[in-house]
């Protein structure tokens, strides 16, 4: 299979505090691949660096085989546009309907006739779930299932082929979270769509991840998710086997992401 | 390029999908499907083996198409089976057929005399409620005075730093930079009478009882007015207020209290600074512009100036520094849902401001005069 992002030995530096110190990452073209790290980890930074919003102190980051972190700014900005995000609160833009907001990035980058970018965001408000009356609201009337939801349509306002999702489901009741979970794994199937996701929810990682990397000791660990249930490190142990984690692992510990 | 490709026999035709059906072409495609002929069609077949699946945009565009041959009732059918995006679309949009692409909510058209009754009754609950805002903050001062911990003294340090000392180069110019003003324009004029020696009157009682603390409060208004409703608005939007609130702490009390007092205790020492530099440039001007020994200058400045003249432009400055804390954090906490919101009442925070300021030094002046100062 491609790889379609591929983080080689990536060094973060934040003044003395060393945040990743070569974290190396890959993920196949078609899956999801989860990553998981303990709070201050550098979960965050790395999906900013991955993104390009922030240049690593040393490494690369390809996406598709374009290094990002060696393009100009206007290379940089083409590149940026050939994958959707979703950030952890929503980060809609305020001052725009949930309409305006899917519409932005089409306006941006596209050249539509006027009944086209009607017609898709439209599209892409259905897709996600949301009902067309919410096109007119404004975020601040939106719920947070509606925001990750609108969010979630405005990443996919160009049709990449690769997702970026930071803690999707975070804030969500797990009713919600679950349709969530299921909504991404539809969008997933069916589109083709390349995911990459940092999440906290061990009951997302095990319902949507192929694949889950670890972040501990500012390094990654990367393996299937029902191998990389049984590594040795506290860190991983704790965080797959703990109280929570019990309750959602078969007893024989052969747990598989379905 | 080319996205489509039609055939016709009879009553039937072939559609076959060429070309990339993605989002950056969809203008294209557009154009080209309308080009087919349908013009008394039964049956259009498609085949969509395409060299790239359709991405939504392409498959929204080929929907969007084909809803309105099979208005037409001309049926459809695709050969191969249909693409899976199509399906995706279908799907989405399956559940809610009512969906019109480019309808709106419409306003409807407001009646005239709705809106001037809207408001009115708009305007009485904004003064109402601005009126409440001015008597809490009273009160949570007062109650403040009571006890040390409740005055937060190190947070009212914070907005003397904040909105006076900070503020001092600026002030400081733009005082010197209006002396310059008033010199020059009261030199050339008075020259023409050889009433030199009046534009040390002018540039000192103007400076003085006037421009010395309106500048001041113009300035601040601009400056630590809007800094005021900027940051109680941001507060507002990422729900500290609301965080403040729910632990039981006065929002007044610990946000517009302080901001309120600092200001106070800035303003009227601002205004010194502003005197000060304003006299000095006055005396400079007048040495360099009309060549009087600055001797003469401060001795026609002590006759020109009465023992209230300096008092009563420094007694405003408190009054015009609670109009601008007021208006600055009450709009801020206005503040509502967007960023939007957070510009517009910044905005009408500084512009309130300054006109309550140049409002009550409208009414001092009258007052001042009444009372014979």
């Amino acid at each position: 299979m491609d790889v379609i992002v591929d983080v080689e030995g990536i060094v973060n530096r934040f003044g003395e505090q060393i945040v990743h110190d070569g974290v190396d990452m890959q993920v196949r073209s078609g899956e999801v691949f989860g990553i998981v790290g303990g709070s201050g980890s550098g979960k965050s930074v790395l999906l900013r660096t991955i993104l390009g919003l922030r240049r690593p102190d040393a490494g690369t980051v390809r996406l598709e085989g374009q290094d990002i972190t060696q393009l100009d700014a206007q290379a940089l900005r083409a590149a940026k546009a050939r994958y959707g995000v979703t950030f952890q609160h929503g980060a809609l833009f305020s001052a725009l309907t949930v309409r305006e907001n899917i519409q932005l990035p089409m306006l941006e980058h596209l050249r539509l006739p006027p009944d086209a970018l009607e017609g898709l965001a439209q599209l892409k408000l259905r897709l996600v779930g949301l009902p067309s009356e919410a096109a007119h609201k404004y975020p601040s009337q939106l719920s947070g299932g509606m925001i990750k939801r609108a969010a979630l349509a405005r990443a996919l306002a160009l049709d990449p082929k690769l997702l970026f999702l930071d803690e999707p489901t975070s804030g969500l009741d797990p009713i919600s979270a679950a349709a969530f979970d299921e909504l991404i794994a539809y969008l997933q199937k069916e589109l083709a769509l390349t995911v990459v996701m940092i999440t906290h929810d061990l009951d997302s990682i095990f319902r949507t991840c192929n694949r889950v990397g670890v972040i501990v000791d500012r390094r990654m660990v990367v393996d299937d998710i029902d191998r990389i249930i049984d590594y040795p490190h506290p860190w991983i142990r704790s965080y797959f086997h703990g109280e929570r984690a019990r309750r959602l692992l078969p007893p024989a510990g052969a747990a598989h992401g379905a | 390029m080319e996205f489509v490709d039609s055939h016709r026999e009879g009553r039937q035709a072939q559609l076959a999908l060429k070309g990339r059906w993605v989002a950056v072409n969809i203008a294209d495609i557009q154009e080209q499907l309308a080009t087919v002929d349908l013009q008394g069609l039964a049956a259009l077949s498609i085949d969509a083996g395409l060299t790239e699946p359709l991405d939504l945009a392409g498959a929204w565009a080929l929907e969007d198409y084909l809803r309105g041959v099979e208005a037409q009732g001309i049926a459809v059918d695709f050969k191969g089976g249909a693409p899976g995006t199509l399906r995706v679309v279908r799907q989405a949009l399956a559940e809610d057929s009512s969906v019109h692409p480019g309808d709106s909510v419409a306003e409807p058209w407001a009646n005239p005399v709705h809106i001037i009754g809207v408001n009115a009754v708009e305007r009485v609950h904004h003064l109402a409620s601005g009126l409440s805002f001015v008597g809490h903050v009273a009160v949570s001062t007062l109650r403040a005075f009571g006890s040390l911990r409740r005055l937060r003294p190190i947070s009212i340090v914070r907005h003397v730093y904040d909105t006076g000392i900070t503020a001092l180069p600026i002030v400081s110019l733009i005082a010197f930079l209006i002396t310059v003003i008033i010199a020059y324009l009261s030199a050339t004029q008075l020259r023409n009478f050889g009433a030199d020696i009046f534009v040390v009157d002018l540039i000192t009682v103007g400076v003085l009882r006037e421009l010395g603390v309106l500048l001041t409060a113009i300035i601040i208004a601009g400056r630590s007015g809007s800094a005021f409703a900027a940051e109680i608005g941001a507060m507002r939007l990422n729900e500290e207020v609301d965080a403040l609130d729910a632990t039981g702490v006065d929002a007044i009390e610990t946000l517009i209290v302080p901001r309120v007092l600092g200001l106070v205790i800035a303003m009227p020492l601002l205004t010194v600074v502003a005197d000060l530099i304003g006299l000095a440039g006055g005396a400079l001007l007048c040495h360099s512009l009309l060549h009087m020994p600055i001797q003469q200058y401060i001795n026609r400045a002590e006759s020109a100036i009465a023992p209230t003249t300096f008092w009563v432009g420094i007694w405003k400055a408190p009054f015009f520094a609670v109009l601008i804390a007021l208006a600055g954090t009450y709009r801020g906490l206005q503040v509502r849902g967007s960023s939007r919101e957070l510009g517009r009442l910044t905005t009408v925070a500084v512009v309130q401001a300054i006109f309550l300021v140049l409002l009550a030094d409208a009414l001092f002046a009258v007052l001042f005069m009444e009372i014979d100062v």
